[in-house]
């Protein structure tokens, strides 16, 4: 993908990110109501689970369908630690190096196979994780989940309440923005585009390519775990559902609608899917089938995803037609 | 001991019904390249057309066999109305038959609300046989005849008909079989169609021993997936034999430690995935 704009930022562009950033900056100011900030804080937690898994699926070129297994892998540690009576440094800790552990064996494993292997691999993954969760009621206490009384009160800045809660998931938001941002820049990033579309020249140039897809893996992970250490903070409890297949599938619809390999695609993908949830779920119960059918509609009729086709849109629109044939179609 | 036989009865006929799922299952990963995500739900939607025969007084063969013919319709119009117009993007067809199973088991909630349906066995098959001591379930033994036919009509078809040579030879090279006028998108749709029709008969004949529920499409769709990593794909042979592991596996896992039952169930498949990724029965470089 060009990058328009990397030299000379537009004014369009820059006011488009100011206003953005203000919006962000003030949601708990004009949402008011503490439950949609909350929804807010949700969108943005699930935006850097999103962009986690676009490291690999949009630069890797490897769709996982176990990440939920990841995301949950991360919130229960953090809850069963908290239950066992631990503070909030130690189970934020464990949190983070038991996903990325998980994360290493997920790799390992299913990097064995790229394409369809890996997909599969992945979901035989997340299933595991899910039947822990679900099964294993006395470590995980089953279907019931695992509450947490408390939120974590960083450098003593309390977030129990919705607006302070939902102020630490931007920070944690744009951290994760940024080091995307650098990676997509970075050699790594190059080398992890050049292994999605060239593996074999890659390991001709003398790459390991294994090692690269690895260490995008765990650099998934991690974000992946961040994200699911808030979603727990958030809900302050987690059951099996978070693991399941679905939410492999949510998040990954996210990444798909949004658009793939984009920074912003993950973003929106979130947003939209998140606010969808949430208002389908508000009239109908029927959340499963909705999300059943915008996959199959995106994936059918615009498989490059949203952010891309509307950006494609709006530069024919603004193209100048040629003379004589005006609005004709491509 | 009699828990024991008990148990490895039951396995045996868990062990069938993962044969007539993931047959199917394994011969369309084989010839199109994908695992087909709604296979669970041709099972569960299968099982939820007989039941709903059966109330209405249909015959129990009666009502498996026209789930059968039901589901073949589906499949076969799956793959010609969406899944072709994916040709060659095998991701997108995989991601597209995960969507259509969550569009079906949303539906099958709906439909067929969450209670759980459990229909009786056909009335000849309710009794038991008495061998040695030991009692066995008529069904269940009903079960394994019903696989085992089923698997010899499977090889028989694959194995020595100019249809299954079609088959064979698509599994073996999509490109070469169209190459000398194999219709192989005509054998995809063939092959979809034949391996959801197994899969709704399955969950027909499955209902008295499983019922049917919300979620049995998930819960059938990852053994599925790896009785055919572990025998590997497009292998009749290899979903048999894994099958029967996978049925012993899970039932003897869920007796034993049912904390840990998934694990188990999946371990073999992880030691197979690292020690020969084309599974026990797969061709190398699959």
């Amino acid at each position: 993908m060009s990058a328009p704009g990397m030299t000379g930022v537009t004014v369009p562009r820059a006011a488009a990110v100011g206003i953005a950033l203000v919006g962000l900056a003030t949601v708990p100011l004009w949402v008011g109501n503490s439950y949609y900030v909350d929804v807010a804080s949700q969108i943005l937690l699930f935006a850097v689970f999103a962009l986690a898994l676009n490291v690999l699926v949009g630069y890797g070129g490897l769709v996982s369908l176990g990440h939920a297994g990841l995301f949950a892998v991360s919130g229960y540690t953090a809850g069963l630690m908290l239950q066992a009576g631990h503070g909030h440094a130690a189970a934020d800790l464990a949190a983070v190096l038991v996903t990325l552990a998980a994360s290493a064996v997920f790799a390992v494993l299913a990097l064995r196979s790229t394409g369809i292997g890996f997909l599969m691999i992945t979901l035989a993954l997340g299933q595991i994780l899910w039947g822990i969760a679900y099964r294993w009621a006395d470590l995980t206490n089953g279907d019931n989940g695992v509450n947490i009384s408390t939120r974590p009160a960083p450098f003593g800045i309390s977030l129990a309440d919705a607006p302070s809660f939902y102020y630490a998931t931007l920070a944690v938001f744009f951290l994760a923005l940024a080091t995307m941002a650098a990676f997509v820049r970075s050699p790594f990033g190059a080398s992890l585009r050049g292994t999605r579309d060239q593996a074999r020249r890659m390991t001709a140039l003398g790459y390991n390519v294994w090692l690269i897809r690895f260490l995008a893996f765990l650099f998934s992970g991690f974000w992946s775990g961040i994200a699911g250490l808030l979603y727990v903070y958030n809900k302050q409890f987690i059951s099996p559902q978070v693991a399941a297949l679905q939410s492999s599938a949510e998040v990954l619809l996210m990444v798909i609608s949004g658009g793939t390999a984009t920074l912003l695609g993950p973003i929106a993908g979130a947003a939209i899917v998140v606010i969808m949830k949430y208002v389908v779920s508000a009239y109908v119960v029927r959340w499963n089938l909705v999300l059943g059918v915008i996959f199959v509609a995106i994936i059918s009729f615009m498989p490059e995803g949203l952010v891309p086709g509307s950006v494609r849109l709006w530069r024919r629109l603004r193209a100048p037609r040629p003379a004589g044939k005006p609005g004709a179609p491509p | 001991m009699t828990l024991w036989l008990t148990l490895a009865v039951n396995s045996i006929a868990f062990g069938g019904l993962l044969f007539l799922l993931s047959a199917g299952f394994s011969l369309i990963f084989g010839l199109m390249r994908i695992p087909n995500l709604m296979h669970g739900s041709f099972f569960m939607l299968g099982a939820y057309f007989g039941v709903t025969l059966l109330a209405v007084g249909a015959n129990f063969w009666v009502a498996a066999l026209a789930s059968a013919v039901g589901m073949a319709i589906v499949g076969g119009g799956i793959e010609r109305l969406l899944l072709r117009r994916l040709a060659g993007q095998e991701l997108a067809q995989v991601l597209l038959t995960l969507g259509l199973s969550f569009i079906v088991s949303d539906l099958c909630l709906m439909i067929w609300t969450g209670d759980p349906w459990q229909p009786l066995a056909p009335a000849e098959l309710r009794g038991i046989v008495q061998a040695g001591g030991m009692i066995f379930p008529l069904y269940r033994l009903a079960v394994v005849v019903i696989a085992v036919v089923v698997a010899v009509a499977l090889w028989l078809m694959v194995d020595w008909t100019r249809l299954g040579a079609m088959i064979r030879a698509g599994v073996d090279d999509a490109p070469i079989a169209r190459v000398v006028g194999i219709r192989v998108s005509r054998l995809f749709t063939l092959v979809f169609a034949l391996g959801a029709a197994l899969a709704g008969f399955a969950g027909v004949i499955g209902a008295p021993i499983l019922s049917v529920y919300p979620g049995l499409d998930a819960d059938m769709l990852p053994l599925a997936l790896i009785v055919v990593i572990l025998g590997g794909t497009g292998s009749l042979l290899g979903a048999l034999v894994g099958s029967f592991l996978i049925g012993f596996l899970y039932n003897f896992g869920q007796a034993r430690f049912p904390d840990l039952a998934y694990v188990i169930l999946f371990l073999p498949m992880l030691l197979v995935l690292v020690l020969r990724p084309q599974g026990l029965f797969g061709k190398s470089g699959a």
